[in-house]
């Protein structure tokens, strides 16, 4: 397998938070790879610096190759590198069905093609995503009188929709009913098993992670603290040592 | 036949009849359906994309400009025309004038799209309440720059040649122009609105982060579909300027406080977002304004003050955001099992 994403070197700062300092890891092509770190580490901002939220101070992040640390969110997002957001947004106003349908693939599509209805083969899709995170029932109703988790799951289903090569997710279990984050999981590893999206995640639960990931970095105070698999991120001491607050 | 379709055939079949049924109020029909025009341009950026302008008014006054200028400028040189500031030194023949009428209309509309592209591209990346204020800016400064531009006859403003025929039957062709326009832009809307294009809008509307993040390509979506609404404000404001014989640049073609707010006022008194509410707004707008201007004159500012601030209080969706809440399953929310069959609308 190959790297689909790379990032070296890579620094934020916002005024004199080090967000991000020196930061090197790979994302490998068709996997899961994991990222955790405590709170204020700096996994959202390098998620952020990845999709191109806010121009980073140096270093250099590629995706299949391409350098797109100087490219704009809507231009990265058409390449299929997408992410979701830790507050999630989906668009409130709308019932389910239509945020769906406003996540199909715009690059894949010209502006004639946008004076055009939905084609019944993607409503078909919008339906079996929803389906898919157990939304169909709700897909009529307002996507903003969704609770929390629901607009998660919501917000994961659109983001399948629009086909992603890559797919970055910001903490996809917060909120989400313990009972029912093995379905989560399973979906999880099933878009990436069945519809080959590779994924990258932050997440703050241990087991979920340890669970999917076949690659763990972990972030503390902005740099890399330590990278490998689940068994050898769950014994390094350094890794353990952060999360506890001992230094 | 369905019920709708009843209800839009008897509606096209009143707009077609209304000025032969009710010849004395032509005028005031044609300036409804200039309402009507306006308010639902107004909402394809206001209510369906999320950014209000207060500059829409820039493609009117632009648009009567243009025409004008077209439609002298075809047989006259424009200059002379406009120092003469008396169009019976040059007689237009009526194949010239309809050639102009037609030619200038539609010339209005490609130039106000055009410059719609530009204007937006500048000011686009302003959002909210700097959005609105900028758009505003460049309407205020369009009519300052016309009517310093004598050319284009300055703070007098412009005579266009007189009408071919008799007046009254004048009146009824410019109804039937303003209602024509109209009628295409509701259809025009009507099929917009169910495309992928406009769903893209409604994103950036709800979300413009989001919709980034989505990969939509939120400027070309927002340039193109303000280009549209400019296109039919400027062929309104041309068809405005053949109306109104005389028009001048501050007070008839970049009215700002006047065609310019009232559209705005329109679409919130009917609903913005919607394809009806900027439709009734203006009805119940015009009929409104013609009642006050007509018979509480001196007071038709306050009262029309006084609408505002009940809109803005009390009514923020309008009528149809009204009975959205009252009536939410006319808009098809409900819950659905997998399975059971769509329930009739
Ligand atoms: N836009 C911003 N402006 C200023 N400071 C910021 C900004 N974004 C992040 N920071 C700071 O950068 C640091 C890292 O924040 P970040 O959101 O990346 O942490 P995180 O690892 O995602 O934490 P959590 O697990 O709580 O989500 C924090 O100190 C935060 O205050
Ligand atoms: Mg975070």
């Amino acid at each position: 397998m190959s790297a689909i994403i790379e990032v070296s070197h890579v620094s934020k700062s916002f005024g004199g938070v080090h967000a991000n300092t020196d930061i090197s890891l790979s994302v490998e092509k068709g996997g899961i790879t994991g990222l955790i770190g405590p709170n204020g580490s700096g996994k959202t901002t390098l998620f952020n610096s990845i999709v191109g939220y806010h121009p980073i101070d140096s270093g250099s992040i590629r995706f299949e190759g391409r350098e797109i640390s100087r490219m704009l969110v809507p231009e990265i997002a058409r390449l299929g590198l997408l992410r979701t957001f830790q507050q999630t947004r989906i668009y409130g106003a709308m019932n389910c069905m239509q945020n769906m349908l406003i996540s199909i693939p715009h690059r894949k599509m010209t502006l004639w093609e946008a004076f055009r209805r939905n084609s019944p083969e993607e409503k078909e899709r919008a339906e079996h995503l929803l389906e898919f995170v157990g939304l169909y029932e709700k897909r009529l109703l307002q996507a903003g009188s969704l609770s929390f988790g629901q607009q998660k799951l919501l917000e994961f289903a659109m983001a399948m929709m629009n086909e992603p090569t890559v797919l970055l997710l910001d903490e996809p279990t917060a909120g989400i009913n313990p009972t029912l984050i093995n379905g989560l999981i399973d979906r999880l590893k099933r878009a990436n098993s069945e519809y080959g999206i590779t994924l990258f995640i932050i997440e703050h639960n241990m087991r979920v992670i340890m669970n999917m990931a076949e690659r763990i970095y972990c972030l503390a105070y902005g740099k890399l603290l330590a990278s490998g698999t689940p068994a050898e991120i769950q014994d390094d001491q350094r890794v353990i040592d952060a999360y506890l607050g001992a230094h | 036949m369905s019920r709708n379709a009843i209800l839009h055939i008897v509606l096209l079949a009143a707009t077609i009849a209304a000025p032969l049924l009710f010849p004395a109020y032509n005028a005031f029909l044609a300036t409804l359906w200039l309402f009507i025009i306006v308010a639902l341009t107004w909402d394809m950026t206001g209510g369906q994309m999320g950014y209000n302008s207060l500059g829409n008014i820039f493609f009117y006054g632009t648009g009567m400009y243009v025409g004008a200028v077209i439609a002298i400028g075809m047989y006259f040189p424009v200059g002379e025309w406009t120092d003469a500031a008396r169009s019976e030194l040059f007689l237009m023949s009526p194949g010239q004038y309809y050639t102009g009428l037609a030619v200038g209309s539609l010339g209005a509309g490609i130039f106000c799209a055009l410059a719609a592209l530009i204007i937006g591209a500048l000011t686009f990346g302003l959002r909210g309440p700097y959005f609105a204020i900028g758009t505003l800016g460049v309407a205020i400064a369009g009519g300052e720059i016309v009517s310093n531009i004598e050319w284009l006859g300055g703070g007098q403003g412009i005579s266009m040649p007189n009408p071919p025929g008799d007046f009254d039957s004048f009146k009824v062709l410019i109804y039937y122009l303003f209602a024509g326009l109209g009628v295409v832009l509701f259809i025009f809307l009507r099929w917009f609105y169910q495309t992928r294009f406009a769903a893209a809008i409604n994103a950036i509307r709800d979300d413009e982060e989001k919709a980034e993040a989505m990969g939509i390509h939120t400027l070309r979506y927002k340039l193109v579909t303000w280009a549209i609404a400019a296109f039919f404000v400027g062929i309104a404001g041309s068809i405005s300027a053949f109306q109104l014989i005389h028009f001048e640049p501050l007070e008839t073609a970049y009215q700002t406080i006047n065609l310019g707010i009232f559209m705005v006022v329109c679409v919130l008194l009917g609903g913005k977002g919607t394809l009806w509410g900027p439709v009734i707004g203006a009805v119940i707008f015009h009929v409104f304004k013609e009642v006050t201007w007509n018979y509480f004159l001196g007071g038709q500012w306050i009262a029309l003050g006084a609408l505002i601030v009940v809109i803005v209080v009390f009514f923020q969706g309008g009528l149809m955001g009204f009975f959205r809440r009252r009536f939410p399953e006319w808009f098809g929310v409900r819950v659905e099992t997998k399975g059971a069959t769509e329930t009739a609308s």
